[in-house]
Order: C-alpha cells, then sequence, then structure tokens
C-alpha cells in the first residue's frame, strides 16, 4: 500500500485536498455487501494529534451523510469552519492534545475516497451510477483496512452521529475486539420507513433534473445542481424541529414588508433553505448523494441478526454511550433505546442519555453543552479503564 | 476512583450495602440516584457496576462522573435483562416508589444471583406516631414528601416485606435494620422490635 500525503481529489482549481489519501484493497480486495469487489481504491481520511507509542489512544470520528473528513479545519472547499469544530480540538470533548483523531471519507463519498464520483480503474473513466451500491458495512469494512495500514489494532472510540452513528454500531456488531468504547449518537438500528421516504424524495429529486443525465452527468458537461439543491432542502428541514424553525424564522419575511402575491422567496425559511440548498451543490456529488443515501436505507443490523437486535452484540466488552435528543424526530430516542435494550440484553456494559434540546436531529453538531459534559464523563471514565493518562 | 481522592463517607445504609458486596463483582444498581454507592463500590471493590436512573439529574452525575448509567425505570428496563446476569441487583430506597414492587422484586432475582433490597419502613413508631396522635400522612427527614407531591407510591413494612419474600420463597440471607441514628441491628426471627424501631431495612436475598 502506498500513503500519497496532501494529494486527493482535484478540485474546481486543481489544489489538491488537503489531508492524507491511501490506496487500500491492494493485497486483497474490499469485498463489498452487494457481492462486487474494489480492489486498490482511494481513501482520503484527516488526522489531529498524535498517535500514543501503544497506539491506545485513536478515536475514529465517523462522518454523516453530507458530511466528510475535515472535521476540525476549515471545509477546503467552502472555507466554513470543520462540521465538528465545537468537538474536536486542543482543550475539547475529542482533545486533540490527548487523543488521536482519525476521520476517513466513507465510500461512496466525494471527497477523495472511492465513489461514484472517481475514476473506475478498468476504464479511467468516472464510475458514476457503475459503481457498486454500497452499504454500512462496506463503509466500515474500508475503514478497518485504513486501520491495518495505520497500524492501529483496536481503537480507544469509534463515535459517530446519525449515519456515523449507524457505522458505530456497525463497528461494534463486526469488530468488537477492536472497538473500546463505542459512542452512537443520534442514530438507529435500521432505518425507518419515515426515513426510506425523506431518502426517497430526494433521490427522486436529482433524478428527475435532466441534467442527471441517467448519472452520466460529468461527460455530458452538467451538473445536475437544481435536483440536488431540492433534495438537500427537503432533508435540512428534517435535521431541525418545529421548534428550531419557529426561532429562528417564525413567519418573518425575506428584506419586505409584506407578502408580494408570487413565488419569489418571501418568507425567511424558504430564503434559508435555498441558501442551504445552493451551497451544498458546491460541495457535494449528486450521485454520491444517491448512493449514501441508498447504503442508510439498507441498514439494518437487526435484519441481519435474525430479527434480534441483541445477537450484533453478544458477548461484546464495548463499553457503550448512546445519545438522542429530545427534538430529533428524523432519529427519536425511542431507536436509541431499542438499541440500549438489545445492549442490555446482553449486559453490555451501556450508559444511555436522552439530552434535552430544541435543536432536533442536528443537536448533535450544534452548541449543546449538557451533550459535551456528559460524554467529557463518558470519555473520560473510558480512558481511565483503558489506562490513558488522566487529562492534563 | 473516579472523581474525589479522598474517601468520601456514604450514608449509613448504603455503607451497609457497600459491605455485602464482595469486590470484583458484577453489579446492577436499579434507582442509582447520582451513582454514590456504583462510585463507591467503584474505588473500593473494583464493582462492574451498572446503574438504571429515572431522573435526568441522576444520569446526568453519573455518565459525567464515568459511571455506566442508563436512563430508564425499573417497571419497563428490568425485563430486557438476561438471567443471571449479575452477581448483585441493588434496590436501594426505590422500592416503594415502583409500579409493581412484586414484579421488580421478581426480576431483581432473575436478573442477579443475588439481590439487595434497601427500603423506608413505614412501621417505625415515629410513622405510626405521626399518624396515630396527629392523623396526618407522616412527613420526616428521611420521607420528606407531602402524600399529593411524593413519589412514594408503594410504601411497606419490615413485617409485609418479609411476607412477601416467604410467599415468593426468597431466601432472606441477612436483613438489617437501621434506626434513626444509624445504628444496625440484625433482623432476627421476631420481626416485631425490627418493625418498631426500625427506620430503615435492608435485605440480602436470594433464590
Amino acid at each position: 500500500m502506498t500513503v500519497t500525503q496532501s494529494r486527493a481529489t482535484e478540485r474546481k482549481d486543481d489544489r489538491p485536498l488537503p489531508g492524507h489519501r491511501v490506496r487500500l484493497g491492494t493485497d486483497r480486495p474490499l469485498r463489498l455487501g452487494c457481492g462486487a469487489e474494489l480492489h486498490d481504491f482511494p481513501v482520503a481520511y484527516q488526522t489531529y494529534g498524535s498517535l500514543n507509542r501503544d497506539k491506545s489512544n485513536a478515536i475514529l470520528v465517523c462522518h454523516a451523510l453530507t458530511g466528510d473528513q475535515f472535521v476540525a479545519e476549515p471545509h477546503p472547499v467552502t472555507g466554513k469552519p470543520g462540521w465538528w469544530d465545537l468537538m474536536v480540538g486542543p482543550g475539547k470533548t475529542l482533545d486533540t492534545g490527548r487523543y488521536f483523531i482519525i476521520c476517513a471519507n466513507i465510500v461512496g463519498g466525494c471527497m477523495g475516497t472511492a465513489g461514484p464520483k472517481e475514476n473506475n480503474p478498468a476504464t479511467d473513466k468516472r464510475w458514476g451510477v457503475d459503481f457498486p451500491v454500497i452499504t454500512i458495512g462496506d463503509m466500515v469494512g474500508a475503514q478497518a483496512l485504513l486501520l491495518d495500514h495505520l497500524g492501529i489494532e483496536q481503537l480507544f472510540v469509534v463515535i459517530g452521529g446519525s449515519l456515523g452513528g449507524m457505522q458505530v454500531l456497525q463497528w461494534a456488531a463486526t469488530f468488537p475486539e477492536r472497538v473500546f468504547a463505542a459512542v452512537p449518537i443520534a442514530t438507529a438500528a435500521h432505518h425507518t420507513a419515515q426515513n426510506i421516504a425523506f431518502h426517497e424524495v430526494g433521490r427522486q429529486a436529482i433524478m428527475a433534473d435532466p441534467d442527471w443525465c441517467g448519472g452520466d452527468y460529468e461527460s455530458n458537461g452538467k451538473n445536475p445542481h437544481r435536483g440536488l439543491a431540492v433534495a438537500r432542502m427537503a432533508a435540512h428541514i428534517t435535521y431541525l424541529s418545529e421548534t428550531a424553525l419557529h426561532r429562528k424564522f417564525g413567519r418573518r419575511l425575506q428584506d419586505r414588508k409584506a407578502v408580494t402575491y408570487g413565488f419569489d422567496a418571501d418568507f425567511q425559511v424558504e430564503s434559508y433553505l435555498r441558501h442551504q440548498g445552493i451551497t451544498f451543490v458546491d460541495r457535494f456529488d449528486a450521485n454520491s448523494y444517491l448512493y449514501i443515501t441508498r447504503a442508510m436505507d439498507y441498514f439494518d443490523l437487526t435484519g441481519e441478526h435474525g430479527g434480534v437486535l441483541a445477537n450484533a452484540f453478544r458477548g461484546t466488552k464495548t463499553r457503550f454511550c448512546v445519545f438522542s435528543f429530545t427534538s430529533d424526530w428524523l432519529f427519536p430516542t425511542e431507536e436509541s433505546r431499542k438499541i440500549v435494550h438489545a445492549l442490555n440484553a446482553v449486559a453490555a456494559n451501556v450508559s444511555f442519555v436522552e439530552i434535552e434540546s430544541e435543536d432536533g436531529h442536528d443537536s448533535f453538531l450544534l452548541e449543546a453543552p449538557e451533550f459535551h459534559r456528559l460524554l467529557n464523563g463518558f470519555l473520560n471514565g473510558a480512558a481511565e479503564h483503558r489506562g490513558l493518562p488522566r487529562a492534563g | 476512583m473516579m472523581a474525589a481522592n479522598t474517601a468520601r463517607s456514604i450514608r449509613a445504609d448504603l455503607q451497609l450495602i457497600a459491605d455485602m458486596i464482595e469486590p470484583h463483582s458484577r453489579l446492577l444498581d436499579v434507582g442509582c440516584g447520582d451513582g454514590t454507592l456504583l462510585e463507591y463500590l467503584d474505588r473500593h471493590k473494583h464493582v462492574d457496576g451498572r446503574g438504571i436512573e429515572i431522573s435526568t439529574q441522576g444520569v446526568d452525575a453519573c455518565v459525567s462522573a464515568g459511571l455506566s448509567v442508563i436512563q430508564g425505570n425499573a417497571d419497563t428496563d428490568l425485563a430486557d435483562y438476561p438471567d443471571q446476569a449479575f452477581d448483585y441487583v441493588v434496590l436501594s430506597q426505590t422500592l416503594q416508589a415502583v409500579q409493581a414492587p412484586k414484579t421488580v422484586l421478581g426480576h431483581l432475582l432473575r436478573i442477579g444471583r443475588r439481590a439487595i433490597v434497601s427500603f423506608p419502613n413505614f412501621a417505625y413508631w415515629r410513622l405510626r406516631w405521626n399518624l396515630a396522635a396527629r392523623g396526618r400522612m407522616p412527613v420526616s427527614n428521611s420521607l420528606p414528601y407531602q402524600w399529593y407531591e411524593t413519589p412514594n407510591i408503594h410504601f411497606c413494612t419490615i413485617k409485609d416485606f418479609v411476607e412477601l419474600c416467604d410467599a415468593m420463597g426468597i431466601t432472606i440471607e441477612r436483613s438489617i435494620s437501621l434506626d434513626h441514628k444509624g445504628t444496625m441491628r440484625r433482623i432476627g426471627s421476631i420481626v416485631f422490635f425490627a418493625n418498631l424501631f426500625g427506620e430503615h431495612a435492608v435485605f440480602l436475598l436470594s433464590r
């Protein structure tokens, strides 16, 4: 395997992305859930902090649907702060002075890891929709190969919210001996019918855009940015809560004193959503959006284990800390409770807290002092059991 | 082990429970409050401890201190746990607050090889006196709630509890009463005195 520092996917301005990129599956291919195999494929990742001598302080952060490996630094495309800047950094909850933080762009993503936006080595052309349909298990499989490459036998913690939380659960189920502690946040052991339904709306919006060109927009010199923006707008609503929307926007009008009796963005909330949609298309690939939402839809850890979720965790020694948020209606507390019940059924070591919050599903990404304090407590407890030095 | 360096003294009834527990055992504390007992056992007996707590503040305190505690409810969440998963299941000052004490008691001894149950004795003479002389529901330091706001919905006496254990075929391995000064007395075969002078009782149970 070869590592190329500071060389990742080309961007519009052709400057390489920051971070690392490695080719994995060179000795042995990654066998995918769909039966296909990925040979010699790229994984782009970023790290913060340093790995200690016995390689026991590594924390794998699993990013969500529209996240990427740029957790705690300005985003190379948008210039905005890292998506978990509030969480990761020196002296923060995921303290880069104590822990070695790793975040890899997921398989199917569009920031340098193998996905529809990358070239198919067999044809040297973009994969597009010829890329095999991937699963959460495939994302985790690729991350496991990355850990092999980094020589990390066991992660101190695997942590992530939403899709990231699904990866955390998959990690704990597939590689229990490689996970000392697991923190699934605002997630579920399977994607619900309602969530599959929302994803289908997003995918249909993309595929209904004539510029999607059956997935081959690149070679047609097009980009289905309108479809992708609509997908993002619809999804973004599900990440918030009615309370949050009301607090932020109410029925306030956008730069005008009265409604215009037209279809401009009269309301602030419309203007906000349009902005969310437009800025998203600059940094995200439409086909990636199809693949990743599909992977989430297919996720069913319960189904994979004969309809009994507890079977996924039988014999586990991993310490779990499950978090949910009161106003999250996309991944409601009930879904977290199912995970906790399954872990209790195998007498696993588990903590569970429902955090009071008005910010909906996105709560885990925002200022949430109680969440950070509790997570910090859990990490300190786990660090002590793992024999890591106390916080300085 | 977790927070303080100095040995913190704990409430007499918790100390009594702690003294019943073998080091390095697996333990579930149902209604663990702010985690005082779990933290003490973790530090002094290296117990592999878990907790269930209904209040947000309690769970908050526990998880912040690095204890393994879930937000949950004795009435609904015990059914999930497998048989004989723990050496001890502790129900401290919680029995009187659950919906179905008999079912909960059954779960304790299904999940744990032993159960430790502590509760306020409603036949304690000061409570009897309150009720008999003043005609009012007792309010005391250890039972500080007015009747209309108390979470305690299933009070029992030491005698009641002993009879329930008998009826359920539960073995009482040890039973101790504590008076208002924290003085411990073994509850003997004649329950009368303990039932009158014991403010709290702690039972070590097995099947």
